[in-house]
């Protein structure tokens, strides 16, 4: 079906791997960089607008904690309870954070170490081996099938309608909440959707891309974007064109070099934040 | 000062409807920051509010927005003293902080303030008009694609006022306007809000420290420290004895 039409359409590129009939796991993960560039950069714009990404890194935490819970309880798919665990925490640590004046960096500080050991006691309780965990630590974009894609691809199409409908009260209340307020926009139910949404999104695709990479997307494409745009129509341009650059390079790379995808992505990010920091407007 | 409940009537003066703030109070924690405030405020009115710091001038204009819990009641009358509900209020808070170094320009932020229509993907052509018609009123024309971070205090001022006027309230709530704006900004705002009071009839609360220009602009004065202490002409205000005692004035010293 649709997956057949990229094979074929793949095959246009003169690489080897793109000729038919093999290294579909390639031909697999070029499309998954394609669904997960638009994703990461819009929900980057925000994370950085906001400045949650201590926020986003613990909610990878709490995800590998909550599919380390699914794993104990023998479920075949641990990442349903994982969702819902890091829902519920980004939902604690946004109403945590309104009711007191602990400052919001170190109550997330305080959650995310609870969470990631308590995945890890949890995991390791009665000496058993750590490893089976190893994927969402690191992860593999590479291990992605077609059912996967389909996922993904659905992820994607949800993030873009909740950020089509909601975009406009969540950049009031990112640019001043009580104004927001004032406004009679309700703040802390804008506050919790984005939240939920980034849990989400980072708890679904945590086996693809790896906990220790996953911050790294969610940071990088806006922060380079940030440092070369005047508006939000740029800066959302600008994250998507050097989120879709360095993946499809990234990955590319990684191939020839044989080195982890993930890694180098975001190592690619990197360098283009350095080159746009060079180039930034003010 | 006993003033009727159900009527905008009081000294033949001021404009044909009003809004009445009747017993307000309001708690933070086990503290009383305002207690019994009653206030009529009536139509094309600019009435001040002052008091030292820490008086409860700002938590006011929020209790009135809701933005703080209060208790007490807020009505409406319209022209004919029907009661019609809570009036629009428009607000230009006091302290606006936001990360300067964000991508958001003026145009983005007020097209997310009145729009749905998601302003990372498109702002169209109508919508653009209708920002600027609304940025021309503050004599802001020119700002309209400069980013946030970069405005002078006076600038955001005029920017979060076309906000505030648009759609044009019953209630203009003005928490220190010109606080940190320098004399120039500082004389053209008030010209600007002096303008459009006549324009649209708008009743104003301004909550200011700048006495010199209270005395020039404002009907009313409301000496506020917890409760209302004075309300009256701006210069039976300034030469009150309350008024001395509740700044610890010796002599008289701008604030």
């Amino acid at each position: 079906m649709i997956i057949e039409l990229w094979y074929r359409f793949i095959s246009v590129l003169p690489f080897d791997w793109a000729q038919p009939g093999q290294f579909f796991f390639m031909k697999n993960a070029l499309l998954a960089v394609l669904i997960i560039s638009p994703l990461f950069s819009i929900l980057s714009t925000m994370v950085v607008a906001k400045r949650m990404s201590f926020f986003s890194d613990a909610l990878g935490h709490s995800a590998f904690t909550g599919i380390a819970i699914g794993i104990l309880l023998g479920w075949v798919k641990p990442v349903l309870l994982a969702v819902a665990f890091s829902i519920l925490f980004a939902f604690v640590i946004t109403l945590v954070g309104q009711k007191t004046k602990q400052s919001k960096d170190t109550l997330i500080g305080v959650f995310s170490s609870i969470a990631v050991s308590l995945g890890i006691l949890l995991s390791t309780w009665g000496g058993k081996s750590f490893s089976k965990l190893n994927q969402y630590l690191i992860g593999d974009i590479l291990s992605i099938t077609s059912a996967d894609l389909n996922s993904l691809f659905f992820i994607l199409l949800f993030v873009l309608i909740l950020w089509w409908v909601l975009y406009n009260p969540l950049l009031v209340v990112s640019v001043n909440a009580d104004f927001a307020i004032s406004r009679g926009i309700r703040s802390i139910w804008i506050e919790f959707f984005f939240s939920a949404l980034l849990a989400i999104t980072v708890t679904l695709t945590i086996s693809w891309i790896g906990l220790l990479v996953i911050n790294s997307m969610l940071v990088l494409p806006a922060a380079a974007s940030r440092n070369i745009v005047l508006n939000t129509r740029q800066y959302h341009r600008w994250a998507y064109i050097i989120s879709v650059i360095s993946g499809i390079t990234g990955l590319l790379v990684s191939y020839y070099l044989g080195s982890s995808t993930g890694a180098t992505i975001v190592l690619l990010q990197g360098v283009l934040f350095l080159i746009t920091y060079l180039f930034r407007r003010r | 000062m006993n003033l009727p409940a159900r009527s905008c009537d009081y000294k033949g003066h001021g404009g044909l409807c009003c809004t009445q703030v009747v017993q307000f109070g309001v708690t933070i924690g086990n503290e009383t920051v305002l207690e019994n405030v009653n206030l009529h405020i009536h139509c094309g009115e600019l009435t001040a509010i002052i008091g030292p710091n820490g008086a409860g001038k700002s938590t006011l204009l929020k209790a009135l927005i809701g933005l703080l819990p209060h208790s007490g009641a807020l009505h409406y009358l319209n022209a004919k003293n029907n009661r019609s509900g809570h009036p629009l209020f428009g607000y230009v808070p006091q302290d606006f902080s936001f990360d300067r170094d964000s991508p958001v320009s003026v145009l983005d932020f007020m097209v997310a303030c009145h729009y749905r229509f998601p302003v990372w993907f498109h702002v169209t052509k109508s919508i653009q008009k209708r920002i600027e018609k609304s940025l021309h009123e503050v004599d802001a024309d020119h700002l309209l694609h400069k980013k946030l971070g970069v405005l002078s205090g006076g600038e955001l001022q005029r920017v979060l006022l076309a906000l505030a006027l648009d759609p044009v309230p019953n209630i203009l709530l003005l928490d220190e306007p010109v606080n940190g704006v320098d004399q120039s900004g500082t004389t053209l705002f008030y010209q600007l809000v002096s303008n459009l009071r006549k324009q649209y009839d708008l009743s104003i609360l301004l909550v200011s420290h700048d006495l010199d220009n209270i005395e020039q602009i404002a009907d009313r004065v409301i000496l506020l420290n917890k409760t209302i202490l004075l309300n009256d002409t701006p210069a039976n205000v300034f030469s009150s004895q309350e008024y001395r005692s509740a700044f610890s004035l010796k002599d008289t010293v701008s604030a």
